[in-house]
């Protein structure tokens, strides 16, 4: 048994790695998404398309190792929160369907380009809102009955799950904002630059009202905060969280490269951290740990030889095809 | 009760339409793919610019495919627990680890250089580029490895153990789980299928093009391509299918026995039925078209095996005959008319008249999307011949639904009849659009960011320098490509 304790617990934190990937990497070209309207058609939405389009699909494809993972990892946990969250997870997959296409069909299609660029930013809007949201609803937690999920319909929709989703598109649209001011120049890095001082200043908003909410209003996560000795380790997050955000709203003021960019991946880090910490060790709290959903240890080890020989050569070639297509977005597009 | 019932027909529904829609592009993609890698091939080795121009032309096509295929390909790694999730929960352990590794292995290699594959061939120079294809096509394979082992998993079940909670727990050898008896058939048949739907997909456009103009180059090199495919695979793929059958018959007899519709057993050699209206009521074939003991002689080698029929098999066991039967029909006669249009092509190369053949470029139109309906027609086959199961006489496709109500499912599948017909439908059409204009000399590779002075990789000045860049390694790259 204690290998296999052992096995789950880095099972979870490589799920959580995936899914923290997924939201950084995804995360900003989902924010580009949401901030397209603001750009003027013509040279300055082409230029923040084409500083993503030769990476979007190896960012989302942490979202297929995200849920994948989890089917594979943690099954139970896989059956119970996809039908708990059905309408979220059908809307944000209809919305990448949607961002995903928008991709190739706006430079094939310049008629209809105006339509695409629409359903660029209502596509990637929806998956950031219902991702969002899904983590409200497991935040907030899930009935279970029998292995399976026995809640009603809309047990997802909550204020508290509104504000989670809010604060996830904020969050996404402020690390597209952060990456636009590392990717272009200009005017249009002058405009990146405004609107990554807007994002943050909402996310900073958002993501303290939603911790707060989980301490007051939680019994459960206020005792895991707020007694000893857990609160000696979960002290440093929101301090070092402060640091990071003061540290990140200067950057956003005047960097003209990746500062501001780091900065709000770290402010991602911390945020996930807090919430790994709030969670633990729950896959779908109130009644469900990681041992409860784990798979046997049989699948477990099969795996993890498989993600131990992968994953070095993932992030290798993953590093190389953003290092070939470095530096600021020129004139000249990708051909 | 009855609710029940009607969320899980709506769940089926559901997941046979969205896993249909997805299968029509990986079929394209992992035979364009390898197509694509064997054209940039021959473009170095060769150093001919009809190479490069098909590759480019090509390229913008897989590009759109590649992307409709990543999509719905997203949908369906949820639609498991959407809508299965009884399942999920049951077959995770087993499955789950090998879909997991499609990711690892699979998707991310795809992913990560696809990028450069489309819109690097400026910044890493020309052999990097061609492997930077290779890995790509070489993702595509792989993936289809791991998926088909999943499927063929749930239809020859092996290497399990029975958890106390009901779920299906990995025994002694992954390999054996792998490697399951459905396997080793099912992939081999499957990519033949890619590569055969890509062969006449490309055989098509430059059969369009041959009518329009015999002399074009281009249109030559694509058509002639193809129906060397169509020649020389054709006959493996009926082979495989053969051997698929037969081995199907060995581990889910029912299928077969709906495959050929014989509601009844014989004794003494049975009949292979042609045509025919089955009638699951009443438990017989009308209007039968047969050809005495021809089943016997194809599934047993022998005119008088006995072969049992589906009256062996409890009523509750059995899969709908109508649609097994006529899908596999549909399947097995476009696989007859690819080997014509392959044997006829050879024909047409003896004669010397491959390029002016006008009926046969026709025929080669008209077959252009009959890959596409010969890889549905055999899912069907496949998977409807399993029902009532979804694991194979282990777990019945009822007891594997979610817990959601009909409302819900019916919803969601509505939104996905109508977003998939449009965003698909609008996909496909610009690629029916690509395909229209005719490939020339100096192709332009996928385009991006038609701002700015439109340069074409290879025959025009390098790009706009950018000032914060070093660039000494791409300058090199753009000089090679020159
Ligand atoms: C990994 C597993 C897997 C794979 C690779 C496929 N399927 Fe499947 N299919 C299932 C797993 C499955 C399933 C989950 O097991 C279903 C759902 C209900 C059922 O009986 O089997 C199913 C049902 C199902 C049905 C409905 C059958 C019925 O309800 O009578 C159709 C028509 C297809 N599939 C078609 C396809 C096609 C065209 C595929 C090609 C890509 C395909 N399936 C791949
Ligand atoms: C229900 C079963 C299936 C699931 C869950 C599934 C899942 C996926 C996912 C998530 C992607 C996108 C990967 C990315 O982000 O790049 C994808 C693409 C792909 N899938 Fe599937 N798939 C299924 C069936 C199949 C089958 C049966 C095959 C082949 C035999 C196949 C072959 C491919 C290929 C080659 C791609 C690459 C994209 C493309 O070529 O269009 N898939 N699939
Ligand atoms: C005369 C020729 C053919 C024969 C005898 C044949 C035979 C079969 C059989 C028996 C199956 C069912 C396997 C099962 O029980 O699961 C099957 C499935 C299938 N067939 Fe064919 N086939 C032929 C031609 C083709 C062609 C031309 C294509 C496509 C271009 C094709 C594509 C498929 C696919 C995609 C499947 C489903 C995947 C699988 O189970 O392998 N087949 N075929």
């Amino acid at each position: 048994m204690a290998v296999n304790f052992d096995l789950t617990v880095i099972w979870a934190f490589i799920i959580a790695f995936a899914v923290f990937a997924y939201v950084v990497m995804d995360g900003f070209d989902l924010g580009i998404g949401i901030l397209f309207p603001t750009f003027d058609p013509g040279p300055e939405r082409d230029k923040a398309m084409n500083s993503i389009a030769p990476v979007w699909d190896g960012n989302e494809t942490w979202l297929v190792l995200g849920g994948g993972g989890l089917f594979a990892a943690f099954p139970l946990a896989y059956a119970i929160v996809l039908p708990a969250t059905y309408p979220l997870i059908i809307a944000m997959l209809l919305g990448l369907v949607f961002r995903g296409v928008a991709f190739e069909y706006r430079w094939r299609d310049p008629a209809h380009r105006p339509f695409w660029d629409g359903a660029f930013t209502l596509g990637s809007l929806a998956a950031a809102l219902a991702q969002g949201m899904t983590l409200g609803a497991l935040l907030q937690g899930i009935t279970v009955e029998d292995r399976a999920y026995a809640g009603s319909w809309f047990d997802w929709l909550t204020p508290y799950t509104l504000l989670t989703g809010l604060g996830t598109v904020a969050g996404y649209a402020l690390l597209g904002a952060a990456w636009l001011i590392w990717k272009l120049e200009g005017p249009p890095q002058a405009h990146a630059r405004k609107l990554a001082k807007r994002t943050a200043w909402a996310t900073l908003v958002l993501m303290g009202t939603v911790s707060l909410y989980n301490v007051f209003l939680n019994a459960e996560y206020a005792e895991r905060w707020l007694t000893e000795p857990e609160i000696y380790f979960a002290a440093p997050v929101p301090i070092l969280t402060a640091i990071v955000a003061v540290s990140m709203l200067r950057a956003v003021a005047k960097d003209r490269n990746s500062k501001p960019f780091w900065l709000s991946l770290l402010l991602f880090f911390f945020g996930m951290a807090g919430l790994g910490f709030t969670m633990w060790p729950y896959v779908v709290p109130p009644d469900v740990t990681i041992w409860d959903a784990a798979a046997p240890e049989r699948s477990q080890v099969f795996m993890l030889v498989g993600v131990a020989i992968t994953m070095p050569l993932i992030i290798a070639y993953t590093a190389w095809a953003y290092w070939v297509f470095r530096g600021k977005v020129g004139d000249e597009g990708y051909h | 009760m009855f609710e029940a019932l009607d969320a899980v027909l709506l769940a089926r529904i559901q997941f046979a339409f969205t896993v249909s829609f997805h299968f029509i592009f990986p079929a394209f993609s992992i035979g364009l793919a390898s197509y694509l890698a064997v054209l940039e091939g021959l473009w170095l080795k060769t150093g001919k610019s009809v190479y490069l121009d098909l590759f480019r032309y090509w390229l913008k096509i897989f590009a759109i495919a590649f992307a409709m295929g990543v999509v719905s390909g997203i949908v369906m790694s949820y639609q498991f627990g959407t809508n299965w999730s009884v399942f999920s929960d049951k077959a995770g352990p087993v499955i789950g680890p090998l879909m997991a590794y499609e990711v690892l292995t699979a998707f991310f290699l795809e992913a990560g250089f696809l990028g450069v594959m489309l819109f690097g061939m400026n910044r890493v120079g020309r052999k990097l580029h061609f492997a930077a294809t290779c890995m790509v096509a070489a993702g595509t394979f792989i993936s289809a490895f791991w998926i088909l082992s999943v499927n063929s998993w749930m239809q020859t079940p092996v290497g399990h153990v029975m958890g106390g909670n009901g779920q299906y727990l990995p025994g002694d050898s992954w390999l054996e789980i792998v490697f399951n008896p459905s396997f080793p058939y099912r992939l081999v048949h499957t990519v033949i299928a890619a590569y055969l739907t890509t062969a006449f997909v490309v055989g098509g456009v430059g059969a369009w093009h041959l009518l329009r103009d015999r002399t074009s180059v281009h249109a030559r090199k694509m058509f002639s391509m193809a129906m060397w495919m169509a020649a020389l695979v054709a006959p493996v793929q009926i082979f495989a299918g053969d051997m698929h059958g037969l081995n199907t018959l060995e581990h889910q007899p029912q299928k077969v026995m709906a495959m050929e519709g014989h509601f009844e057993s014989h004794p003494d050699g049975a009949p292979l039925i042609l045509f025919g209206i089955p009638d699951s009521e009443a438990k017989e074939v009308k209007y039968a078209l047969e050809i005495p003991k021809l089943s016997s002689l194809i599934l047993k080698h022998d005119l008088d095996a006995p072969l049992a029929g589906l009256d062996t098999i409890p009523d509750d066991e059995e899969p709908p005959v109508g649609i097994v039967f006529w899908s596999f029909r549909i399947m097995v006669a476009i696989g007859f008319a690819m080997l014509g249009l392959g044997a006829w092509s050879l024909l047409a190369r003896l004669r010397r008249k491959l390029y002016d053949w006008p009926l046969l470029h026709r025929a080669a139109l008209v077959m252009a999307p009959s890959g596409f309906v010969a890889v549905i027609a055999g899912w069907i086959t496949t998977e409807v011949g399993r029902q009532p199961f979804v694991v194979y006489n282990l777990l019945r496709t009822e007891d594997a639904v979610a817990p959601l109500a009909a409302p819900a499912v019916a919803t969601s599948l509505l939104a996905f009849v109508v977003v998939y017909f449009t965003v698909f439908g609008i996909g496909t059409w610009y690629i029916l659009r690509l395909m229209g204009k005719v490939p020339h000399t100096g192709e332009v590779g996928v385009k991006r960011g038609d701002t700015g002075p439109i340069r074409t990789a290879g025959i025009t000045p390098g790009p706009t320098q950018d000032p914060t860049r070093e660039s000494k390694g791409e300058a090199v790259a753009d000089r090679e490509l020159r």
